[in-house]
Formats: structure tokens, C-alpha cells, sequence
């Protein structure tokens, strides 16, 4: 069996500023989703690769924001190495992979490389995408997913010769539509034919080695089927909980809460959680360590993050409640379902950001709260400072 | 021989007559008037008209004429047996044209004018403690033509002012929205008249206000009546909420024995509450201040109410809250839901499990399954509809 290895691309704290509020508490890799961080779904799935040897997480957050992470997945995954690689400064999302070449290509050597970026949620096909690989003579293979034309040009687009899997052209986010299939985030390369020796100072993924390998006919794409989206907004955390949620109902069931009258499935809820029996959770529910579910609450189609009191009778919709905020009685934090294509100035999915104190009785509708805020009015359709 | 005028005694005769002007459709109060005429429509668990022609029966009211634009057949049952209980006659009076209001008088004359007594004159969209034996005395006392009560408002420029000749009740001109401050009385829409005054009115159309009131105040004929305690033009939802307060106010000033008593009810929030005895509530709710429950409604576990009516029949599920709207006869609410601002739902509305109903207007029968965020139906004060329609 050939080694591979697999490497997370996390970025820093300078990204992912459209995760704010979130993002300003809790750094992107490590925010809760389905009731782990962003960053452990890609991890874990990796883990599943046979010959997969080691992951290596490059970025430019400080080593001590990831720490405590990489030592807990070294525990769940003894069997893979895991490391953290910090940039000193953003390189791009190739220069990172070219900075650290030597790291990634030490022994065992590895035949094919993954290279994974972490704002995407998908079932993380690497065994598939590993197969096509291996039946072509190209340098690379990308993972394509299909969008609806209506959204298509706000990605990497791809051209594919649909006998072979050969791409036969490739543009980022296109003035025109160009096609349907788009760049998931996901790619493989060949060790041997190393793409990563430009040593230029910014190097990007998709412009500076995609295109190049496309007009040389030397990549291919492997088309996903199964789910996929992009987590660059807060809104799309809530999404991307549900398709996560949705998809540990079949693989691993038991890391859920089990079903009952109250509890609709998929729901996750950490040990550390205090649920009152008449409290309705679900679907699409995550919640974190230390929080306190109320009587007659209602919970669906959220994430409440760690240490947050939802008092009794309140109702929690479409939301994100960050950490350890307090929801009072019969207060409603409730927000529309994430719209396919965004609209400027529209606020869909409402987040609290942390320490948020909502008082009993008030209502907060697609709203953005800022961190310890106390409202006691109304509010919908804001950004509360 | 000369004989003192003076020396005879001041009109005695009982008011036996009162005519209530209850015009239209009652556009305003949709959606509940699709279902319902607007008389029978219940303020604070009692039919609307029902409070005036008890306070009528009271002040020794014998027959009251309803002056109307249509006669649907639900009111003409109803009312037949409110004259067997009360022992008076009650008669329809429909105009085949819009009379305005002054007209409605004329039209009534067989009836207003049987003999010398004077009668009442009463706007049926009105709430207020209707003193209507102190006002019948004020009249007999001063013995001019007619009198009007009036109300004190904090802001006049809205409405009409009445304003009086200095250190008398006798009115001296009227004030249509002034821009300076004149007075800050304004007529209540309730007023008491010798039979003489249907020789001012022709059957036409006219406004007592504007036509009638001003000739009889030129002729000093015309007095006022300070209206004691609240007042309130309850044609509207909004309004009709705002009179349910006050309603309810003076029930607990007056310690009525309607009100829920919060000291035996735990489930009581802050008073004002006026529950029927056939309505089940959940102990688990928290209801109140100024709330009214129907009869055979049902609140569930866990509900909030506040500034609300709920009227007959009407089921609220468990969590749901509610404040500032009326819950139509028959209607649903369902579990978590919250309905505010202004919403207003007809008779057998259902609005599902965990939605938002913001300031919405709900047309009888129907099925609310997405969140009402914004407020939607507008308001036109002349769209008439065909009286065919209701469906009782």
C-alpha cells in the first residue's frame, strides 16, 4: 500500500473575518460543528485512509490556539502522526504547502499528498478521490462538486472531459458562467511530480498550480455526489451542523443523543449538558459542554456553544448562541433558515456572540450580537454592537 | 293673573327612549367582523352592545332603537333574547342610504318622538362606565334641549373640542383639530335630547356633529357633561385593546368580583386579568396584567399572555406568547409560537407549532404555517362587502 499523508489548510486569524462574531471568541478550525470542531471532520476522515501516515495542519494561528486540539486528536488518533505547522506570515494557500516541503516529504515518504482546505463541509470522499487517482496518469486530482448555475461563478470553476475525468479547464470565480462544477476544496497530488516547487512568495492553490496543471492536461477531477458546502459565513456553521448532524445519524449513531418524544433527531448533546426532560430538541441541534436547557424549551436548527443557560419556555430557531450566554424565559432568538445565494444587507441565521444576555420575554430575529451585550428590547434584522 | 313659569316643575319624565348608532360593517374590527357583527362582538367577555343597553336598561331605557345599514340575521336572534331578558323592545332601524349621523334620528322619529321624555343618543363603538342615571338628571336639571358628554384628552389637536361659556356647562362653539389650545375636552359620543330636537333634523344625510350640535348651541340649548373615569373608541384593534385595559382598570378599581383573583390564582401576573369560569387554564401559564380568556378557551402549560384577549373557544398551546392581540373565536395557536403586535386572528384561524405572527391580520379559516414577520394586511377604512358573506 502506498503512504499518503494528508494536510489541513486552517489559514489564521485574519481569515475568516465573515465568522465574526463567532470567530472573535473562538479561532474558525476549532469552532463547534455537530458537536466537534470545524477542523476534526476533515481529521477524522482522513484518519480512515488506509496508508494515510500523517496529517499536518498548516496555518498561521499561534501555536498555543492549537495546542490543546492537536493533543486531544493525537489521543483519538494514536495511530496517524498530527502536527501543527505555523506560518510565520500568510504565504498563500500553496506557499504554505512549499514552505513546509520538507516536513510533508519526509519519510516514510509519501506517495500522494491530500490537501484539504478546512471552510468546507462535506463527507470528505479521500478513499474515492485516492481510487481515481490511482487509474490515472495525471499529477492531480481535484475533487469537483456541483452547485446550482445561479451560484456556480462564485467558485473555482471546472471543465471536465466527462470520459476521462481529464480537466480540460479551470477558472477562478469567472465573469460568465463557465460551468457547474466547481472546485470543493479537496485535492490529491503526486509526490513525484511535485508541484510545489515555486518559490514564489504568495503562492496560490488554484491560480498558480491548478490552472497551469489544467492547460497541461495533467490533472483530473473526481465529481462528489455526496454532500458539500462552503462554511465561510456564521450563517453556513448552522447548515453545515445539520449536513454533519445528518450524516453521524448513519455512521455513528451512538454519538448522538438518542431519539424520544423531546428529543428529534439528529441532536447532539455533550455529557456535560443539563437538559430538562420537557425541554424539545431537534432536529439539527448541537449542544456544547456545561449548558443548561431550561423547562419547555424549544431548541432546532442550532449550535449552543458551551456554558449557555437557556431559561424556561424560551425558543431557539435558525441560531447560533455562542458561550455562555443567557437566554431568558420565554424569550424567542430565532432567525431564517441560510439563503442559497446571500443578499447584501440581510441578515438570515442569528448569532450571539459571547456572554450575549437576552432578557425574558424579548425577541431577536436575524440579528448579529456583538460579545456582552444585555438586550431587553425587541430586535430583528440588526447588528447589535 | 300672572302665572311664573319658573314656578312649574322642570321637565320629570323619565328618558324612556335611546337610539344606538351602530352604522356599518365595521371594516375596522376585521377579521373579527367578517364572522361576527361588530355589536356582538365581545368586549371584555360581554357582547359590545350588550354593555350599553344593559347600562341603558339600567337609567330606565325602555325601547332603544339600533340604527343600522344592514340586519343580519344572527343580531336580530340574539337581541330577541336580550328583550326577554330585560323586559324592553329593541328595534332595528335600517337606513336604505347612509344618513351620516343625524339622519339615523330622523329616520327613528316615529319612535324617539311617541312623546315628551327625552332619549339617548349613544355611538356604539364607545366604552366607557356609561353614567348614564347622572347624565339623565344633569339634563332634566338644566333643562335645555340636549347635553353631550365629554372626555378630557391629554392631546385635543386630534379631535373636536367642545368648549364652554366661562363658569357654565352650556356649550358655546365647537373646535374642530385646533391648533392652539382651547380646551381639552372633547365630545364622548354619548348625548341625551329632548324630543324637540328631531325638528332640526331632515332625512337626509348629516352630521350631528358638524350640522345638528352648532345650530343648537347657537340657540344656547346645548350643555356639557364631564364623562367621570375612562373613555375609549374601541372601533379599532388596536384601540379595542387599549379599551380592554382600561376596562379591565376599573374592574380592579372598583374590586369586582369578575376579575381572577391573584391571591387564590398563582398563575395571575400582575392583576387585571378577567377570566370566564368555563375557560381551563394550565397552572403552569402566566397570564396577565390585562388579559381577557373567553369562554371554553384553553391556555396550555407553560403559556404566556399578556395584553391579550382570547375569546371564545380559542385553544393556546403550550409555550406560546402572546401580548397585544386578539385570539379569534375557534382559533389555534400552536406550541412556542409567539403572535404580538396587533395580530389579530378571525374565527378558526390555525397557526402552527413555533412560528412568529407580527402585527398580522388573519382572515377566518385560515392555516398559518410560515412565520409572519412583518405587518402585512393594510387597513382601508371603505371597503364594503357583500352582508351575505357572514357566515353565522
Amino acid at each position: 500500500m502506498s503512504v499518503s499523508k494528508g494536510v489541513l489548510l486552517i489559514g489564521g486569524p485574519s481569515k475568516g473575518t465573515r465568522m465574526r462574531p463567532l470567530t472573535l471568541d473562538c479561532p474558525k478550525p476549532l469552532l463547534p460543528i455537530a458537536g466537534k470542531p470545524m477542523i476534526w471532520h476533515p481529521l477524522s476522515a482522513f484518519a480512515k485512509v488506509p496508508g494515510l501516515t500523517e496529517v499536518i495542519i498548516i496555518g498561521f494561528y499561534e501555536d498555543s490556539v492549537m495546542s490543546g486540539f492537536i493533543k486531544e486528536v493525537k489521543r483519538e488518533f494514536p495511530n496517524i502522526g498530527i502536527s501543527y505547522l505555523r506560518e510565520y506570515k500568510a504565504l498563500g494557500t500553496a506557499g504554505g504547502l512549499y514552505h513546509f516541503r520538507d516536513s510533508i516529504l519526509r519519510p516514510p515518504v509519501p506517495q500522494n499528498i491530500f490537501i484539504c482546505n478546512i471552510d468546507i463541509c462535506s463527507a470528505f470522499p479521500f478513499q474515492e478521490l485516492l481510487q481515481l487517482h490511482s487509474s490515472h496518469r495525471g499529477v492531480g486530482t481535484i475533487m469537483g462538486v456541483n452547485v446550482k448555475k445561479e451560484t456556480a461563478q462564485k467558485y473555482g470553476c471546472i471543465v471536465t472531459e466527462p470520459e476521462s475525468s481529464l480537466m480540460v479547464h479551470y477558472v477562478e470565480k469567472p465573469d460568465s458562467w463557465i460551468s457547474n462544477t466547481v472546485n470543493g476544496g479537496v485535492y490529491l497530488f503526486d509526490k513525484s511530480e511535485d508541484p510545489l516547487v515555486k518559490p514564489d512568495e504568495i503562492l496560490r492553490l488554484e491560480q498558480d498550480v491548478i490552472v497551469p496543471l489544467a492547460a497541461a492536461k495533467k490533472m483530473y477531477v473526481y465529481e462528489c455526489k455526496d454532500f458539500w458546502r462552503q462554511i465561510k459565513t456564521a450563517a453556513s456553521a448552522v447548515t453545515a451542523n445539520s449536513l454533519y448532524l445528518t450524516r453521524i445519524q448513519k455512521t455513528n449513531p451512538d454519538f448522538l443523543a438518542r431519539s424520544s418524544p423531546n428529543v428529534i433527531s439528529p441532536v447532539y448533546i455533550d455529557s456535560s449538558a443539563t437538559i430538562d426532560p420537557t425541554a424539545k430538541i431537534g432536529p439539527n441541534v448541537a449542544i456544547g459542554p456545561g449548558v443548561t436547557v431550561g423547562a419547555g424549551v424549544r431548541v432546532k436548527d442550532a449550535i449552543i456553544l458551551e456554558g449557555t443557560n437557556l431559561e424556561q419556555h424560551s425558543c431557539v430557531l435558525n441560531s447560533i448562541v455562542g458561550a455562555n450566554c443567557n437566554v431568558g424565559a420565554w424569550a424567542r432568538v430565532d432567525g431564517k433558515p441560510e439563503p442559497e445565494t446571500d443578499v447584501k444587507g440581510q441578515i438570515s441565521v442569528t448569532i450571539l456572540a459571547t456572554e450575549v444576555s437576552l432578557a425574558p420575554e424579548t425577541l431577536v430575529r436575524s440579528c448579529i450580537v456583538l460579545p456582552n451585550k444585555s438586550l431587553n428590547r425587541n430586535s430583528a434584522n440588526e447588528v447589535l454592537l | 293673573m300672572k302665572i311664573s313659569t319658573t314656578s312649574l316643575p322642570l321637565n320629570p319624565t323619565q328618558p324612556r327612549y335611546a337610539l344606538i348608532l351602530v352604522g356599518g360593517f365595521g371594516t375596522r374590527l376585521r377579521p373579527l367582523t367578517l364572522s361576527w357583527p361588530k355589536p356582538l362582538v365581545e368586549f371584555c367577555n360581554k357582547a359590545m352592545i350588550l354593555h350599553q343597553i344593559e347600562a341603558l336598561v339600567k337609567a330606565g331605557v325602555k325601547d332603544i332603537v339600533l340604527a343600522v345599514n344592514y340586519r343580519p340575521e344572527v343580531m336580530v336572534s340574539v337581541l330577541k333574547k336580550t328583550e326577554e331578558e330585560f323586559g324592553i323592545n329593541i328595534h332595528f332601524s335600517v337606513e336604505t342610504e347612509p344618513l351620516g349621523t343625524a339622519g339615523p334620528l330622523a329616520l327613528a322619529r316615529d319612535i324617539l318622538g311617541k312623546d315628551d321624555s327625552p332619549f339617548f343618543v349613544l355611538n356604539s363603538d364607545v366604552t366607557c362606565v356609561y353614567p348614564f342615571e347622572a347624565f339623565r338628571d344633569f339634563h332634566i336639571a338644566h333643562g335645555a334641549e340636549g347635553s353631550i358628554m365629554v372626555t378630557k384628552v391629554a392631546e385635543p389637536s386630534a379631535y373636536g373640542v367642545v368648549v364652554t361659556k366661562p363658569g357654565s356647562t352650556v356649550i358655546d362653539r365647537f373646535v374642530e383639530k385646533p391648533v392652539e389650545f382651547v380646551g381639552n375636552r372633547i365630545n364622548a359620543g354619548i348625548y341625551i335630547f329632548n324630543p324637540t330636537v328631531l325638528n332640526r333634523i331632515k332625512l337626509e344625510p348629516t352630521s350631528i356633529e358638524k350640522d345638528t350640535f352648532p345650530a343648537i348651541a347657537a340657540d344656547q340649548q346645548l350643555h356639557s357633561f364631564d364623562l367621570p373615569g375612562f373613555w375609549m373608541d374601541v372601533g379599532q384593534p388596536k384601540d379595542y385593546l387599549s379599551g380592554t385595559c382600561l376596562y379591565l382598570s376599573h374592574l380592579t378599581s372598583t374590586h369586582s368580583p369578575l376579575l381572577t383573583d391573584p391571591k387564590k390564582n398563582k398563575w395571575v401576573y400582575g392583576g387585571n386579568v378577567l377570566v370566564d369560569p368555563s375557560a381551563e387554564i394550565d397552572p403552569t401559564a402566566v397570564i396577565g396584567p390585562n388579559v381577557v380568556i373567553g369562554p371554553d378557551a384553553k391556555i396550555g402549560p407553560g403559556v404566556r399572555l399578556q395584553r391579550c384577549v382570547i375569546l371564545s373557544n380559542a385553544v393556546v398551546r403550550d409555550h406560546a406568547w402572546i401580548a397585544n392581540s386578539i385570539i379569534g373565536w375557534n382559533s389555534n395557536v400552536g406550541r412556542w409560537t409567539r403572535v404580538e403586535n396587533i395580530t389579530v386572528l378571525g374565527d378558526d384561524v390555525t397557526i402552527k407549532d413555533e412560528l412568529y405572527v407580527n402585527g398580522a391580520s388573519v382572515l377566518p379559516h385560515k392555516s398559518i404555517s410560515t412565520s409572519i414577520t412583518e405587518p402585512r394586511i393594510k387597513r382601508r377604512e371603505s371597503c364594503k362587502i357583500d352582508p351575505s358573506y357572514y357566515p353565522h
